[in-house]
C-alpha cells in the first residue's frame, strides 16, 4: 500500500503540491482529478521519485521511499503521449524492463507476446512507434509498463492525447486490463469522464491541495464544495433562497447550497416548480433547455422528447433528487 | 518551370562566385598536377600517382588519420559531460562558462599553436612533460579547438531532448547508466555523429595548429600540401594529395550522413527545463570544471608570457607592436596589420553573409517537383565544397589561376576577403539553414491569406526569426576571417599583411624581441576574436552551425 503523509513539493519555494495526505490500497485504481496546473502531475512525479518532496513522507508498505531512486522503486510510469523509445521496435519497447532484469530471450519473447495480446496488438512486434496510431502507441506504452510487473502503475493523463471516440473505447479496455492485471494504479487526469471510467477511488485536487477523496460514488454524490461540484460535472450551484426552493421541491432537507446536474430538472406539467422557457436545443437523446424558474433563476433542464413549449412560454418542472447534491457551504462559486 | 527558373536566378550569384573563385582555382591547381606540361602536354597522372606511392606520403596520410581520430575521440569524450552540465543543468555561472567554451573554436589557429608551444616548450609551465613537438601536442591542440563543437552540437540536441522517455525508462527499472546507454545515447546519436564527423573534418584539414606544433618532424596532409607547393615546388605531388583529401572528405560526409539517419526522424522538440544539479551530477560538473581549466591553461600561459620582458613584468612586447620588429623584419608595423585584419574581416563578413543568405534561401525553399529537389540537393553539396578543400589548396589555386592574364586579381583588394568568405561560407550556411527550414510554411501561408504580399510576408515571418542567427553568423564569419591563415598566407601581399600572417612571420625568426612581439600580437588577435564571439553568444542563438 502506498501512503503519502503531508507531502509538499515546491519549485523554487513555490509549492506545487501542499500537504497532500493520501492512501492507495493494494489492488485499487485511484484517480487524481483536477484542472491543469493543480499539481496533480507533480504529485505523481513525486511518487515516482522524479521530484523530491520538500516536506512529508511517501511510503510503500510502511517503508519510507525518501532516497530510493526512481529505478529502484518498482513503480512504472506511463505518460500522456506514451513516450515510447522511438528507436526501438514495439517488441523491444515492451520487453525493455525484462531485458534490464536479464530475463532469458525466450521468456522475454513469451511475455511480450502475452502482453501484446492483452492490449490487443498481436503481430505488432516489429513495427516502429512512428508507424502506430495514437491509440496503438498508448496501448504499447501500457504493455511496456505492465511488463515490469510494477508494484504500482502511475498513469499520467493516459488518454488525454487521443480523440474522443478512441478515448472512450480505450478507457473501457484500460479499465478491463487494469482489473485483469490486478495492478495497483494511480491515474492522473483533468477529465472526469476518464476518472469515472478507470478508477474506483477519486482524489480531487485544486491549487496544490487535495480537497476531497473517497470512493468514487461517494465523492460524486457529495462533493465537498461548489468548485468541486462544478469540476465533477455538475452544471450549476445554487445558494440561499434559490437552493431552498429546489431542495424543498425535491423533498430534501435544506442546505446552504445545492449542485444541480443538467438533468436534475425535467419537464412535467404537474411538477412542483414552474418557469419561463428561455432556450431549447435538441440533442440525440434529450432536449436540453434553459428555464428561468420562479424564485430560482436560470437553470438547466431536460425534456424527454421534442419541444415542450415555445421560448417565452411557461413550463412545469419536476426535480430528481438523485441528480443533485447538497453542499455544506459555498466559499466561492466559479462559472 | 517558372519556379525552377527563379530558383536558378537566386542561386546564380553564389554559383558564379563559387565557380570563379573556388572551382576554377582549385581545378586549376589540380590540373597543374595532372597535366604537368600544360593543356598541350596531355593527361599525365603518372607524376601524381608516383607521389602517392612514396613512403613519406603514406606516413603523412597515416599521421593525419590517427591524430584526427584520436583528437575526435578525446573531444567527444570530454565534450559529452560538458554538454550535459551546460545544457541540462541549471547553475550560477552557466552562461559565462558556455560563452567561454565557445572562444577556443574561433581562436585563430596560429594563436592556439603559439599558446601550446609556449605552454609545452622547454622551460614553459608544462615543459617538464616533454611534449613539445610531439604528436601528443598536436592532438591536444586539435582537441582544444574542437571540443566546443561537440559541446555546442550535442548540447543543443540534448537541450531539446524530451525528458520523459528517460523518466519512463527509470520508472521501468533502468539505472541512470542504463538510461543513458539505452535511451539518451540513441537519441543523441545523430548529434554525436554529426559532431564527430565535423570535428574529424576540422582536425584532418587543420593547418595552423599542425604547422606551429608539429615543427619539421610531423606533417599532416594539409601541411604537406603547403610544403610541396611553397618549399619544394612539387605541384604534381600537391595536386595528388589535394585529390586524396577531397575524396576522403566527400567519403566522410557521406558516412556521417548515414550515421545521422535514424529509425524515426520526427524529433519531438521541447526545450527541457534545465534541472538543478543533484549529487549524481557531481562527476559531470567536475569534468566540466576540469575542461574549462584545461582550455584556459594555454591561453593563460600565452598571456602571462606576453607580459614578461627580460624576466620582469612589462608591456614592452605590446608597445613593440608599433614597430616593425627586430632588424625591420616586418614591412609594416603589427598595428597596421591589425587594422588590415579588421578591414579584411569586415569585407569578408558582408560577402559571406550575402552569399550565405542567398544560398540558405535557395536551399530551404520548398521543392514541388523532383527536378527541383534534385537541383537543391546538388546545390547543397556544391556550397559545402569549401569545407572539404584545403584552404592551402584554395589559396595557392587562387594565386596561380588568377595571378596571370587574362585576369590578374592579385592586387584586387577584395581577393583576400573573398577567399576568407569562402572559407566561412559553410559555417554561415549551416547556421542559417536550420533556422529558415524550421519556419513552418503555414505561417507564411497564414500571412499571405491575411493579405500580405511576398515582401510583407518575409518581413512578418522570416526576418524576425532570421535576424539574430544572421547577426550571429556575421560574428562567426568575422571571427573566422580574423583568424584565417591557410589561404591568406598565399594571397596577402607583403605590404598588406593580416595579423596572423605577421605572427607566423615573427615566430619564424629567432630573437627574444620577435618572440615576445609574436605573443603580444597573438594575445591581441585572441582578445579581438573573443570579444566578437562573446557578443555573438549574447544573442543566444540556440544552434550555431547545426551540422
Amino acid at each position: 500500500m502506498l501512503r503519502l503523509d503531508d507531502v509538499t513539493v515546491a519549485y523554487d519555494g513555490v509549492p506545487a503540491v501542499a500537504g497532500a495526505t493520501l492512501d492507495v490500497p493494494d489492488g485499487s485504481v485511484v484517480a487524481v482529478l483536477g484542472p491543469s496546473g493543480c499539481g496533480k502531475s507533480t504529485l505523481l512525479r513525486a511518487v515516482a521519485g522524479l521530484e523530491p518532496p520538500t516536506h512529508g513522507t511517501i511510503a510503500w508498505d510502511d517503508a519510507d521511499l525518501a532516497g530510493v531512486p526512481t529505478h529502484k522503486r518498482g513503480f512504472a510510469l506511463m505518460f500522456q503521449e506514451g513516450q515510447l523509445f522511438s528507436h526501438l521496435t514495439v517488441a523491444r519497447n515492451v520487453g525493455y524492463a525484462l531485458r534490464l532484469r536479464r530475463t532469458s530471450r525466450a521468456d522475454v519473447a513469451a511475455r511480450v507476446g502475452e502482453l501484446l495480446a492483452l492490449v490487443g496488438l498481436e503481430g505488432y512486434d516489429d513495427r516502429l512507434p512512428a508507424t502506430l496510431s495514437g491509440g496503438e502507441r498508448q496501448r504499447v506504452a501500457l504493455a511496456r509498463s505492465l511488463a515490469a510487473r510494477p508494484r504500482l502503475l502511475l498513469l499520467d493523463e493516459p488518454l488525454s492525447a487521443l480523440d474522443a471516440g478512441l478515448r472512450e473505447r480505450l478507457a473501457g479496455e484500460l479499465h478491463a486490463i487494469l482489473r485483469e492485471a490486478g495492478t495497483t494504479s494511480i491515474v492522473v487526469t483533468h477529465d472526469q469522464e476518464e476518472a469515472f471510467a478507470l478508477a474506483d477511488r477519486l482524489v480531487v485536487m485544486r491549487e496544490g491541495r487535495i480537497v476531497q477523496q473517497g470512493p468514487i460514488e461517494e465523492v460524486w454524490a457529495a462533493p465537498a464544495d461548489a468548485d468541486t461540484a462544478l469540476f465533477l460535472g455538475y452544471a450549476r450551484v445554487l445558494e440561499g433562497d434559490a437552493a431552498d426552493v429546489v431542495l424543498d421541491a425535491a423533498g430534501l432537507t435544506l442546505a446552504p447550497a445545492v449542485a444541480l446536474r443538467r438533468s436534475a430538472l425535467t419537464v412535467a406539467a404537474d411538477g412542483p416548480l414552474a418557469g419561463r422557457l428561455v432556450s431549447a436545443r435538441a440533442t440525440p437523446e434529450v432536449t436540453r433547455l434553459v428555464v428561468d424558474v420562479d424564485g430560482v433563476g436560470e437553470v438547466d433542464a431536460v425534456a424527454s422528447s421534442g419541444l415542450p413549449a415555445g421560448p417565452g412560454e411557461r413550463v412545469g418542472l419536476a426535480v430528481d433528487p438523485g441528480r443533485l447534491a447538497r453542499l455544506p457551504r459555498t466559499q466561492h462559486v466559479a462559472g | 518551370m517558372r519556379r525552377t527558373l527563379s530558383l536558378v536566378a537566386l542561386a546564380a550569384a553564389p554559383v558564379v562566385v563559387l565557380t570563379l573563385f573556388f572551382l576554377l582555382p582549385v581545378g586549376g591547381m589540380l590540373a597543374r598536377g595532372l597535366w604537368p606540361d600544360g593543356a598541350d602536354g596531355g593527361f599525365d597522372p603518372g607524376a601524381a600517382l608516383e607521389v602517392l606511392a612514396r613512403p613519406r606520403t603514406g606516413r603523412v596520410v597515416w599521421f593525419t588519420v590517427w591524430t584526427s581520430s584520436a583528437a575526435t575521440a578525446v573531444a567527444v569524450l570530454l565534450g559529452l559531460p560538458a554538454a550535459y552540465a551546460l545544457h541540462r543543468l541549471r547553475w550560477r555561472g552557466r552562461a559565462a562558462v558556455r560563452a567561454a567554451l565557445l572562444v577556443p573554436f574561433v581562436l585563430p589557429t596560429v594563436v592556439v599553436g603559439v599558446a601550446f608551444r609556449q605552454l609545452l616548450r622547454e622551460g614553459g609551465p608544462l615543459g617538464f612533460l616533454g611534449l613539445d613537438q610531439t604528436p601528443a601536442a598536436i592532438v591536444m591542440g586539435l582537441v582544444f579547438f574542437n571540443v566546443s563543437v561537440v559541446v555546442r552540437t550535442v548540447g543543443a540536441a540534448w537541450e531539446g531532448l524530451d525528458r520523459r522517455p528517460a523518466e519512463a525508462a527509470a520508472a521501468l527499472g533502468a539505472s541512470p547508466a542504463t538510461v543513458f546507454r539505452t535511451v539518451t545515447l540513441p537519441a543523441l546519436r545523430p548529434a554525436v555523429a554529426s559532431a564527430a564527423g565535423v570535428v574529424f573534418l576540422f582536425c584532418a584539414t587543420a593547418f595552423g595548429v599542425v604547422l606551429t606544433l608539429g615543427g619539421v618532424r610531423y606533417a599532416s596532409v594539409e601541411t604537406e600540401i603547403y610544403l610541396l607547393t611553397t618549399v619544394l615546388y612539387d605541384q604534381a605531388g600537391a595536386a595528388a594529395l589535394s585529390i586524396v583529401q577531397l575524396l576522403a572528405v566527400v567519403a566522410l560526409l557521406v558516412v556521417t550522413g548515414r550515421l545521422r539517419r535514424v529509425a524515426d526522424a520526427t524529433v519531438q522538440r521541447v526545450t527541457a527545463r534545465p534541472q538543478r544539479p543533484r549529487r549524481a551530477d557531481a562527476p559531470q560538473l567536475a569534468l566540466t570544471g576540469l575542461l574549462v581549466v584545461a582550455l584556459a591553461t594555454p591561453i593563460a600561459a600565452l598571456v602571462v608570457r606576453s607580459l614578461r620582458d627580460d624576466g620582469r613584468w612589462s608591456l614592452a612586447n605590446y608597445t613593440a607592436l608599433q614597430t616593425r620588429g627586430d632588424d625591420g623584419l616586418l614591412v609594416v608595423p603589427a598595428t597596421t596589420a591589425l587594422r588590415n585584419s579588421l578591414q579584411t574581416a569586415v569585407d569578408a563578413t558582408w560577402i559571406a553573409l550575402l552569399l550565405g543568405l542567398l544560398v540558405a534561401v535557395v536551399l530551404t525553399g520548398r521543392s514541388r517537383s523532383r527536378a527541383e529537389r534534385r537541383t537543391r540537393a546538388v546545390l547543397d553539396g556544391f556550397f559545402m565544397l569549401p569545407l572539404g578543400v584545403s584552404a592551402v589548396t584554395l589559396g595557392f589555386g587562387l594565386l596561380v589561376t588568377l595571378g596571370r592574364e587574362p585576369l590578374d586579381l592579385r592586387t584586387w583588394p577584395l581577393l583576400v576577403p573573398l577567399a576568407q568568405a569562402l572559407v566561412a561560407l559553410p559555417l554561415v550556411v549551416r547556421t542559417l539553414v536550420p533556422v529558415l527550414a524550421g519556419i513552418d510554411d503555414r505561417q507564411r501561408q497564414a500571412a499571405a491569406s491575411l493579405g500580405a504580399g511576398p515582401l510583407r510576408t518575409a518581413l512578418t515571418v522570416d526576418v524576425p526569426v532570421v535576424a539574430r542567427p544572421l547577426l550571429a553568423s556575421a560574428g562567426f564569419a568575422f571571427a573566422v576571417s580574423l583568424g584565417e591563415f591557410g589561404a591568406t598566407s598565399f594571397l596577402s601581399r607583403a605590404d598588406h599583411p593580416t595579423l596572423p600572417v605577421v605572427v607566423v612571420r615573427l615566430l619564424g625568426r629567432p630573437g627574444e624581441q620577435n618572440y615576445g612581439m609574436a605573443l603580444a600580437a597573438a594575445v591581441v588577435l585572441a582578445a579581438t576574436t573573443a570579444l566578437v564571439v562573446l557578443a555573438v553568444e549574447r544573442l543566444r542563438v540556440p544552434a550555431l552551425g547545426a551540422w
